[in-house]
């Protein structure tokens, strides 16, 4: 029976998706309390949260609201950081993009870094999952941590409006980006867009607008590329 | 806190919630089984690690809570937290240390 076994499939997500809460919680908090501290309402936090969905270009956008930036380069940058999802989404296309359009639909909103990783992975390894199974696991791998990210983020902004001043706040955030840069170092490419987006950021600081930022990550995006294919080359 | 326009506010988080949804319906849902090609997912690989370490450099020689002035509690829990997180690869130990650092300095400092 098709639907016994995708329900098992769901279960067997929701069990490769629960070791996420413990990443899910402590950021949605994080963000929840950067964005009382940001000067953004609890309606406003939650909308936030629940409607983008994407923590690294949550937090992208509050940086870039609280330096003044214009409203279209804080846009624009925050959907930059967001491009992955594209990435997940173009990925995981030839595994589900046979589901009702409808289905894919929904899971369109639920692609994070987490659903994706955990999907891709039982996918490969199972390669004779059918489509509803696929798509019963991806929804299950979600399932534990949409619910807790906002729970999260309204306990975040709850406590926010608590913490003194003193607490330095303000270079939590610039924390927290530079702990995710860690782990995304996987190849040397990576490092090497990373360094040249550093370097250029640094030097077209005094460019208005922010727009540092753009031209910095379009020049760390155009060096990694270029260092995988020359990576690629020395290897053939 | 300075006070934020709404309008401003809501803006973002209506064009974020729009073009974030637009970025992970476009290929599962328009381009369906269609290949995609390889320059653009090349490009795409590195986004994130491009623009995210671009939007904190700045913050970190410069820190706006000390009107610019490079700041040594500041740098070193940005060392330290860019460290660990290469070398545990996890994101919430590089967090917790950096955090311990900058307010273990700052409490030796100030």
């Amino acid at each position: 029976m098709a639907s016994a076994t995708s329900k098992s499939y769901f279960w067997k997500g929701f069990r490769d998706g629960s070791p996420f809460v413990f990443v899910a919680i402590p950021f949605g908090t994080l963000f929840g309390v950067f964005a009382t501290e940001a000067g953004l309402n609890i309606v406003q936090t939650m909308a936030f949260s629940a409607t983008v969905f994407a923590g690294a270009a949550q937090f992208t956008a509050l940086q870039l609201l609280q330096d003044n930036t214009p409203t279209i380069i804080i846009l624009i940058s925050a959907l930059a950081v967001n491009l992955r999802v594209a990435m997940y989404s173009a990925s995981l296309t030839p595994y589900l993009g046979a589901a009702p359009l409808w289905q894919r639909a929904c899971a369109a909103y639920l692609i994070v870094d987490q659903s994706y990783a955990c999907s891709v992975v039982r996918f490969e390894k199972e390669p004779d999952m059918s489509v509803p199974q696929r798509m019963a696991y991806f929804v299950g791998s979600v399932t534990p941590i949409t619910p807790l990210w906002l729970i999260a983020t309204y306990l975040g902004a709850v406590l926010g409006t608590q913490i003194p001043d003193s607490w330095a706040l303000d270079f939590a955030l610039p924390i927290t980006f530079l702990s995710m840069i860690g782990p995304m170092m996987r190849t040397l490419a990576h490092v090497v867009a990373a360094l040249v987006a550093i370097v250029v950021a640094l030097l077209t600081v005094g460019v208005p607008f922010n727009l540092g930022l753009l031209i910095a990550g379009a020049a760390g995006m155009i060096a990694g590329a270029q260092a995988e294919l020359q990576l690629d080359r020395k290897k053939t | 806190m300075t006070q934020v326009d709404p309008t401003t506010i809501w803006i973002i988080i209506i064009g974020l919630a729009i073009g974030s949804y637009a970025l992970r319906f476009t290929f599962i849902g328009l381009v369906g089984d269609r290949p995609m090609p390889p320059w653009l997912l090349r490009h795409l690989r590195y986004t994130a690690v491009a623009i995210i370490p671009a939007l904190i450099a700045p913050l970190v020689v410069w820190p706006a809570a000390t009107n610019g002035q490079p700041d040594v509690p500041r740098m070193a829990s940005a060392a330290v937290a860019l460290t660990v997180g290469i070398v545990t690869k996890n994101v919430l130990a590089a967090i917790f240390s950096g955090a311990a650092t900058l307010y273990g300095l700052l409490y030796l400092v100030g």
